[in-house]
């Protein structure tokens, strides 16, 4: 459980630290905290983690084909489906 | 995501502008793998963002003329996406919101990390598998909408602070706050999770 008063001080500063987006000094003071704080260290790991694993597991931006049909269907741009779409369409 | 690479915007404004159908198919056939999947995020049902991907598109054609190209395509498509949404959500949930009461996001001694249990040691499979992917995905949907949107654009879309401020009508500040709330409240759901999945010491 956290309980020093610097690892509080730092707490707001844990996503800056692991988007880089913190500045050289304060991160230096940082990454000197936590090579005695091991709970500090553990916390910045998970939250490091935690980001890796949401990015790393975010499907791909890909539209199932029925719903994409539907939705051209719905725009009236049935012309712009293309040609194989519309045959596979077609023949159901 | 944010390394990837974004899709070049080399869309005839002017002819969006007109309602060229064509040039609106083009728009639609770029982006609407993005919208869905924004969709599924933020609802978490294939139905639902279904409705509101077809939504985003009809009320997208009708806005273009009057859309100025300050923004780009993509950032402004995101917050009509989000909107409906959001609309969608307090539909379904009214109760959810209709008191404007502090959540206990807005709780400074919430933020406190409570568990110190270090999980990074478990294997990929283990880390990304088909029931842990689930318990992602339902661990953001417990969010706060705030956090949730702000988590989602950022950190699963990849969208810069300053473009989710735009989609979120919200300040940069406001931004970084909603997103380090969120991620320390996933830190800990996953701490839940991910502990109990730790080889036993005995």
């Amino acid at each position: 459980m956290i309980h020093h008063q610097n690892c509080t001080h730092f707490l707001n500063s844990l996503s800056d630290y692991v988007d880089d987006e913190l500045s050289a000094e304060l991160c230096q003071e940082l990454e000197r905290h936590m090579s005695d704080c091991e709970d500090c260290q553990i916390v910045v790991d998970t939250l490091k983690k935690t980001v890796y694993l949401y990015h790393e597991t975010a499907e791909e931006p890909i539209i199932p084909s029925d719903v994409r049909v539907r939705l051209y269907r719905r725009l009236n741009l049935d012309e712009f489906l293309g040609d194989m779409q519309k045959r596979e369409i077609d023949s159901r | 995501m944010s390394d990837q690479v974004r899709l070049e915007e080399d869309f005839s404004l002017e002819a969006l502008q007109n309602g060229d159908q064509a040039e609106f198919a083009r728009v639609v056939e770029a982006y609407s793998g993005y919208i869905y999947r924004l969709a599924m995020k933020m609802l978490q049902n294939p139905q639902d963002a279904e409705d509101i991907l077809q939504e985003t598109f009809i009320k997208a054609y009708k806005a273009f003329p009057k859309f100025d190209g300050r923004s780009k395509i993509s950032t402004w498509l995101y917050r009509i996406v989000t909107n409906e949404a959001l609309m969608f959500l307090r539909r379904k949930r009214p109760d959810l919101i209709s008191v404007e009461v502090p959540r206990q996001d807005d709780n400074e001694d919430d933020l406190k990390p409570l568990q110190i249990i270090d999980w990074c040691c478990l294997p990929e499979a283990e880390l990304m598998s088909d029931e842990a992917r689930r318990y992602l995905d339902e661990s953001v949907d417990q969010l706060s909408e705030n956090l949730k949107m702000t988590f989602i654009l950022r950190d699963i879309e990849g969208l810069s602070t300053k473009e989710t401020a735009e989609v979120l009508d919200i300040s940069e500040t406001a931004v970084k706050t909603r997103l380090h709330r969120a991620r320390l409240r996933l830190r800990e759901m996953l701490t839940s999770y991910y502990k109990e999945r730790l080889p036993q010491t005995v």
